[in-house]
C-alpha cells in the first residue's frame, strides 16, 4: 500500500514490503524519531503550567482552564496539564511511555526563526553544512557515510526522512532514505495571509489576489465542506498522519531504517492562537499516535522527541496571540521513554524569573536532551556527542532520567 | 545610489539579479549594461547543439509529416531546444543582452501554434534574431522573414503569385497573411498609413519566397511561384524576383514610421506600459538617425533618465517571473519543469496566441487566477527546494535596496527559511521589474 501510494527513493521495495520478521535484540534495534516543530511553538499553550500562581493572570485570554472544567487541561500530576487537543498524549503519560521537559532551549538567543531553527538543528551555535542528526548516524553507523547512492539493494539506509524535503537536521554525511507523499505544497496558510497583507496594498495586483481569495471563498462555501481552507487543514492534518504511520512502519521493516526526521510547520502563531494551535497540536498528536501502530512491536524500543526553534512570550500580545520568546517545550514519546513526568527544571513566571522579563527562561538546553536520546537509543559515545555531532559542547551533560533502565 | 541603480540594472534591464550579479553591476550599472550589448557572443555549444540548425529542423518537420513516428519528433526537439533556452536565460551573465534579444523576438513572433513550427524555433531565436539585435533593423527584418519558421509560421511558404507559372497551373493563389503581418506589426503598423492594396502589393512582391524541402539552404525562392512584373508599393516601384523582395523590406526597415513603431515599443518595454512621449521622441531620433541602429537604440534605452525612475513600474510577465525566480534561487530546476513552468504561469515558450506577440502591458496579466498561480507556483518552488537559501540573503541579493519595509518585514517574520522564500518569490515586489 506504501508503495503503491508513494514515492521510495533510496529504500528498496523488498524493504518495505517485507513482512515484520523477529527482530533480534542487538544493539542498534533501538528506535529514535525527531518531528521539528517550525515556528516556535507556544510552550505555555501546549502545557499550561496552571499551579503557577503566575500564569493566570499572565495569559490572561489564552490562559487555559483549569483540569476538570469545560475545554480544561488533561492534568499532568498537579502542576501542569496538557492542552486537551493531545489527548493520546496524556495516555501515553499516564501510561509511563510520554514524558514533557518544560522550559527548554537551545543555545540560540535570538528571536529570528531562521537562525534559530538552523542552530536547533545544526546543533551548534551557528548554522551549519549538516544536522547533528545525521552525524549522530554517522557515530552509530560509520558505514553509512562509505556506500555511494545507489548500493543499498536490500535494505535501507538507517536514516529516513518522512516528508518531501530534507531538513538541514538530517543533511550531512550520512546517506538517507527519503520517502514522501505525491502532492505535498500547496501554500500554507499563514504564508498566504502575509502575502494578502502585501497584495492589500498594491493597487494594481492587490484588487486581482483579493477577487482571487473571495472567489474561492464563494466556491469553498458553494462547493461544502470538502473544500476551502477547514477542509485544506483537516487534509494536512490526515496526510501528515499518514506520513507518521508510515515512517513508524518503515521503522518496523527488518532492515529497514532506525532513525527517521519529521518537520511540521505553521506554530508561528501571532495572532488567533486558540483557534489556530488546537489543530496543529491534534495534528501532531495524530502523529504520535500513528507512529505507535506503525511501529507496532518496536514501539518498546523507541523514543520520539519533537521540538521547537524557541518558545513564545508569557503575555498575549494584543491580536490574541503570541510573540517570539525564549523557553519552550520539548515532548518525548515511546516505549523507550521513562515516562509520566514533566522533567527540567520549572523556573516560575514571577517578573524576576523571566528571560529578559517577557519570556519563560530557559532551563533546559534542548542539545541535553538529544544527548541522553542519541546515547541511550543508538549507543553514542559522550565523546561523539561532545564533539563531533554537537560541536564544543562538552559543558552540556545528557540529560538524567529520561530513558528507561 | 550605484547599488540601487545596480539592483535595478539587473531587475529592469535584465533578467533578474543572480546572486551577486548586483554586487558586481554596482561599480557602474550603466557601464555593466553596456558592456553586455557590445558585442555578441554566440550561446555556449551545448545550447546551440540543444537546438537543431534550420535545415536540420526542416528535416525533423517533414520527417514527422510524412511518417508521423512516435515518439513525435518535432515536439522532442520543441522540448529539448526549450530547455536549453531556458536554462541559458537562467544562467546568462549577459541578461540584458537576453532580455534585449527576447524583445526582438516577441516583436517579431513565430509562434508553435502555427506552422508545424515547433523544430524550428529555437534556431529562429538563435539564429535570425539575436545576431541580429545590435546590428541595423532591416538586417534583422530580412533575417527574420526569410526564416523557415516565419515562412511556415505566416504562410508565406504556400503562397503563389496569382500570374507565376505555378499559379497558372495550380488552383493555389495568394496568400497575405506574412506581408499584412509585416506591415501592421513588423514594420510601420497601422499609424503608418497604409492601404488594403498595398498589403496585396506586398504579398505579391514576397511570393516565391518559400522554405521549401530540407536542402543546404533553408530559404528557397521558388521563381515559378513567383509574381512577375514590376509592382509598385507605397508609391515605389520594386523590380521582379527575389531582390524586389529585399528592396522592399529593406525600404520598409528604415521607414520613418517603422522607426517611431518600434521606439513606441522599446519604451513600453523597457519604461511603463504608458511610456513618456519625451522617451519615444528621444528612441525615434537615435533610430532615424543612425539608419536603425539597434545597438544605437540599446545605448539610448541604458541612457533614458526615465528608464532610471523608480519605483519598478513594469509588471514581470510570467516568463520573466519564471526566469528571476530561478536566477534568484541560484538551483536549476529539471529541465522538464522548468519549461513546464512557462506553461503552468500561462506562457509557454514561443506559444503566442497570435502574430502580435505576448502582451507587454500589466492588464494582461493581472487575472485574478493568474495572479494566484505565481503565488502558487512560488509556493511550489519554495517547498521543493532541496537547500533553501536564507531568504534574507536572497532579498539582498534581489531587490536588495529596492526592498520596500514591508516585503521586508514579511520575508523577515516567515516562520521557516521554505515560508520566507515563498513570501519574497510571491510578493508583488517581486512580480515588478
Amino acid at each position: 500500500m506504501i508503495a503503491r501510494r508513494s514515492l521510495l527513493l533510496g529504500l528498496s521495495a523488498a524493504a518495505t514490503l517485507g513482512g515484520r520478521a523477529a527482530f533480534a535484540t542487538t544493539p542498534g534495534e533501538n528506535r529514535l524519531v525527531v518531528i521539528i516543530l517550525r515556528g516556535a511553538l507556544d510552550g505555555l499553550a501546549a502545557v499550561a503550567p496552571y499551579g503557577d500562581a503566575e500564569y493566570r493572570s499572565l495569559r490572561g485570554p489564552l490562559a487555559m482552564p483549569e483540569p476538570g472544567q469545560e475545554g480544561g487541561a488533561l492534568d499532568l500530576g498537579g502542576r501542569f496539564g496538557l492542552s486537551p487537543a493531545m489527548p493520546r498524549l496524556a495516555a501515553l503519560y499516564r501510561s509511563g511511555e510520554a514524558a514533557i521537559v518544560h522550559a527548554v532551549a537551545g543555545p540560540y538567543r535570538g528571536r529570528s526563526h531562521f537562525d534559530g531553527q538552523d542552530w536547533m538543528e545544526s546543533g551548534a551555535e551557528q548554522r551549519l553544512s549538516g544536522g547533528w542528526l545525521n552525524r549522530a548516524v554517522i557515530a552509530a553507523w560509520p558505514a553509512e557515510a562509505a556506500a555511494p547512492q545507489g548500493t543499498n539493494q536490500g535494505r535501507s539506509r538507517k536514516a529516513l526522512v518522512a516528508g518531501p524535503a530534507v531538513p538541514l537536521l538530517m543533511k550531512g554525511p550520512a546517506h538517507i532514505a527519503n520517502h514522501a507523499p505525491r502532492n505535498l505544497g500547496r501554500v500554507p496558510e499563514d504564508a498566504l495571509r502575509r502575502l494578502a497583507a502585501l497584495y492589500a496594498a498594491d493597487t494594481l495586483l492587490g484588487p486581482a489576489v483579493a477577487d482571487a481569495r473571495a472567489g474561492r471563498a464563494f466556491a469553498d462555501g458553494a462547493l461544502g465542506p470538502m473544500h476551502g481552507p477547514a477542509a485544506n487543514a483537516a487534509g494536512d492534518r490526515a496526510a501528515f498522519r499518514s506520513l507518521a504511520l508510515a515512517a513508524g512502519r518503515l521503522l518496523a521493516t527488518a532492515d529497514g531504517p532506525r532513525v527517521a526526521a519529521l518537520e511540521l510547520g505553521g506554530f508561528d502563531t501571532h495572532a488567533m492562537q486558540a483557534q489556530r494551535l488546537p489543530g496543529l497540536l491534534g495534528t501532531l498528536d495524530d502523529a504520535i499516535a500513528a507512529l505507535r501502530e506503525g511501529l507496532g512491536p518496536v514501539w518498546g524500543r523507541t523514543a520520539i522527541l519533537a521540538m521547537t526553534e524557541f518558545g513564545r512570550t508569557v503575555a498575549a500580545n494584543g491580536t490574541g496571540g503570541t510573540d517570539h520568546g525564549t523557553g519552550g517545550v520539548a515532548f518525548l514519546a515511546g516505549g523507550a521513554v521513562a515516562g509520566g513526568k514533566v522533567a527540567g527544571t520549572w523556573p516560575g513566571l514571577s517578573p524576576a524569573a523571566l528571560h529578559e522579563g517577557r519570556d519563560l527562561a530557559p532551563t533546559t538546553d534542548l542539545r541535553a536532551i538529544a544527548k541522553a536520546l542519541l546515547a541511550g537509543q543508538l549507543g553514542v559515545s559522550r565523546a561523539s556527542l561532545d564533539g563531533a555531532v554537537f560541536p564544543a559542547s562538552a559543558a552540556v551533560t545528557p540529560m538524567a532520567g529520561l530513558r528507561r533502565g | 545610489m550605484s547599488q540601487r541603480d545596480a539592483a535595478h540594472a539587473a531587475i529592469r534591464f535584465g533578467l533578474g539579479p543572480r546572486p551577486g550579479e548586483v554586487a558586481r553591476a554596482a561599480r557602474d550599472p550603466r557601464g555593466w549594461l553596456a558592456a553586455q550589448v557590445a558585442d555578441i557572443p554566440p550561446v555556449p555549444d551545448p545550447v546551440r547543439a540543444a537546438a537543431p540548425e534550420a535545415s536540420a529542423a526542416l528535416e525533423i518537420t517533414f520527417d514527422q509529416q510524412r511518417r508521423q513516428p512516435e515518439p513525435n519528433p518535432v515536439r522532442e526537439a520543441y522540448r529539448t531546444s526549450m530547455a536549453a533556452l531556458a536554462a541559458h536565460w537562467v544562467a546568462t551573465d549577459r541578461p540584458f543582452l537576453e532580455r534585449w534579444a527576447l524583445f526582438w523576438t516577441n516583436h517579431l513572433t513565430v509562434s508553435i501554434r502555427g506552422g508545424n513550427t515547433g523544430a524550428l524555433l529555437a534556431d529562429y531565436h538563435l539564429a535570425a534574431i539575436r545576431p541580429h539585435v545590435t546590428g541595423r533593423f532591416e538586417a534583422l527584418l530580412l533575417a527574420a522573414i526569410r526564416h523557415p519558421a516565419m515562412l511556415r509560421y505566416l504562410d508565406n511558404a504556400i503562397s503563389v503569385g496569382p500570374g507565376s507559372i505555378a499559379g497558372q497551373r495550380q488552383r493555389r493563389g495568394l496568400n497575405e497573411n506574412l506581408a499584412r503581418e509585416i506591415l501592421e506589426l513588423h514594420t510601420l503598423s497601422p499609424a503608418g498609413g497604409y492601404a488594403q492594396a498595398d498589403v496585396t502589393m506586398l504579398a505579391r512582391i514576397i511570393t516565391g519566397w518559400s522554405s521549401g524541402t530540407p536542402g543546404p539552404s533553408p530559404f528557397v525562392f521558388r521563381a515559378n511561384a513567383h509574381e512577375p512584373g514590376e509592382k509598385v508599393l507605397l508609391g515605389r516601384v520594386f523590380a521582379e524576383g527575389e531582390a524586389g523582395g529585399v528592396a522592399a523590406l529593406r525600404y520598409l526597415g528604415t521607414h520613418p514610421a517603422t522607426y517611431r513603431f518600434l521606439a513606441g515599443k522599446i519604451a513600453r518595454h523597457f519604461i511603463a506600459d504608458t511610456p513618456p512621449e519625451a522617451a519615444v521622441a528621444a528612441l525615434t531620433r537615435t533610430l532615424s538617425l543612425t539608419g536603425g541602429d539597434l545597438g544605437a537604440a540599446a545605448a539610448s534605452v541604458i541612457g533614458l533618465e526615465t528608464t532610471w525612475a523608480r519605483p519598478l513600474a513594469k509588471l514581470r510577465t510570467p516568463s520573466d517571473v519564471v526566469i528571476a525566480t530561478v536566477r534568484a534561487l541560484d538551483a536549476p530546476l529539471p529541465p522538464e519543469r522548468l519549461v513546464g513552468a512557462f506553461g503552468a504561469l500561462g506562457q509557454p515558450l514561443f506559444t503566442a496566441p497570435a502574430p502580435n506577440g505576448w502582451p507587454d502591458t500589466a492588464e494582461a496579466w493581472t487575472g485574478p487566477e493568474a495572479i494566484m498561480r505565481r503565488i502558487e507556483w512560488a509556493g511550489g518552488v519554495a517547498a521543493r527546494m532541496p537547500d533553501p537559501p536564507d531568504p534574507r540573503a536572497v532579498l539582498a541579493d534581489t531587490l536588495g535596496p529596492l526592498a520596500d519595509a514591508a516585503t521586508r518585514r514579511a520575508v523577515e517574520g516567515a516562520e521557516s527559511r521554505r515560508e520566507g522564500l515563498m513570501v519574497l518569490l510571491a510578493s508583488p515586489a517581486f512580480q515588478r521589474r
